[in-house]
């Protein structure tokens, strides 16, 4: 079985399990959780913005016109491009 | 009144990652690899296009349209456009021969919904592809994916619809054939034709300019639709609505998502319209209905989701 990290979601007091093949965005869509927007899920239109607080990730190339390098050093990432490598604390954005 | 405009001869789009926009285009949309450039650009057609290509994909950091191009009758209408669309008070600039391969050269200029448009009137024709100008068979083998048969319009959002859709008729000769009224009476949407298709392009009222919806292409029948439809599940592709009908022009449709985001459709049948065809008026407190016929409720990422 693939590792599952641990994801909490602070503004929320939730948690779940997500391995590092599976976006973020994939599993709010697949388990059917709100508070993060679907849209394109390829990274272009922003709509599923939010910030990791704490925890190792990496992501796919994302559209600079929604994260600029600058915010993806404070933790600002599309949740579609976004992959755990480690247990991780995210925060949902009123988007 | 026809200005001598013809069709939609290409669409630019940016995408993040050139191999897997490929994989979207190419394998799955069915669009043949024609040719790329120094810049790292990759030309494509659909296989009953005469012309060399009608997709251009250029690697960017941030998805989205670069441009849509019109073919022209010849290069007397270009110099002619291109004085009209000064006097209408858009600024243009011509761009050299082969600044895109085998292309002539072009007349840039920007909508005022933000949008940066091109006018041509050469362009290398390679001919149908996998076909014969004479005694051709019915189609091609070969071809992969949905087979798209042809590009056929884009649909952009941006504001002031209104002087877009003049710049449109008044100067570029096309014809409103549907289109969408507030209460108030002003248009929110316009969809315009230069030939007897529903629309070669369309607009929809929006704050920021420039933004892209989607770029479409023509499949011929609805079981071509469903089949699109098992692709898009058998290869895990981000679906966006579909299959469905519109009311705005009737064809039957699906969306769904290039992995750089942008949104793509495959649609077949709808109206046609001729010169003396009145303009067919969607009234907005209907603007469900005439997006997604069916469900007859407008879903918010139709709105809301652009590159
Ligand atoms: S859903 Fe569009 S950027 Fe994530
Ligand atoms: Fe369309």
């Amino acid at each position: 079985m693939k590792t599952q990290y641990r994801i909490k979601v602070l503004n929320r007091n939730q948690e779940f399990f997500c391995d590092k093949e599976t976006s973020l965005l994939k599993h709010f869509e697949n388990s059917k959780k709100d508070g993060v927007k679907i849209g394109c899920r390829g990274g272009g239109c922003g709509v599923c913005k939010i910030r990791i607080v704490t925890g190792e990730f990496t992501c796919k190339a994302m559209s600079k016109a929604h994260v600029t390098p600058s915010d993806i050093d404070e933790g600002y990432v599309l949740a579609c491009r976004t992959y755990p490598k480690s247990h991780l604390t995210i925060e949902l954005l009123n988007n | 009144m026809k200005k001598g405009v013809m069709r939609p001869g290409h669409v630019q789009i940016r995408v993040l990652e050139m191999e897997e926009a490929l994989k979207h285009y190419r394998d799955l949309i069915g669009l043949i690899e024609m040719d790329r450039d120094d810049q790292g650009r990759v030309y494509l057609k659909a296989w009953t296009e005469v012309d060399k290509y009608s997709v251009i994909l250029r690697e960017a950091d941030e998805p989205g349209l670069d441009f849509i191009g019109f073919k022209c009758l010849n290069e007397n209408t270009l110099d002619k456009l291109n004085i009209d669309l000064i006097e209408f008070g858009c600024r243009t600039k011509e761009l050299p021969a082969n600044n895109l391969k085998d292309c002539g050269r072009r007349i840039q200029f920007t909508t005022p919904t933000g949008h940066t448009f091109e006018l041509f009137a050469n362009k290398k024709q390679t001919g149908k592809w996998g076909l014969d100008n004479v005694n051709p068979e019915a189609w091609p083998e070969g071809l992969t994916g949905m087979k798209a048969v042809r590009f056929d319009h884009c649909l952009l959002y941006g504001p002031d619809i209104e002087k877009t859709t003049q710049l449109f008729c008044n100067v570029l000769g096309f014809d409103v054939a549907e289109q969408v009224i507030d209460e108030n009476n002003v248009r929110i949407s316009s969809f315009l034709t230069c030939s007897s298709k529903a629309h070669d392009i369309a607009f929809i009222n929006h704050d920021e300019p420039g933004k892209f919806h989607h770029a479409s292409f023509w499949l011929e029948t609805w079981e071509d639709i469903l089949r699109a439809a098992d692709l898009i599940s058998m290869k895990d592709v981000a679906l966006d609505i579909g299959p469905t009908r519109h009311g705005l022009t009737h064809g039957k449709t699906i969306y769904f998502f290039d992995p750089s985001g942008n949104r793509s459709e495959v649609f077949c049948g709808g109206d046609y319209h001729y010169p003396d065809h009145p303009t067919v008026t969607w009234q907005a407190e209907a603007l469900g209905k005439a997006i997604f016929y069916h469900d007859r409720a407008l879903n918010e990422r139709f709105l809301t989701v652009l590159t």
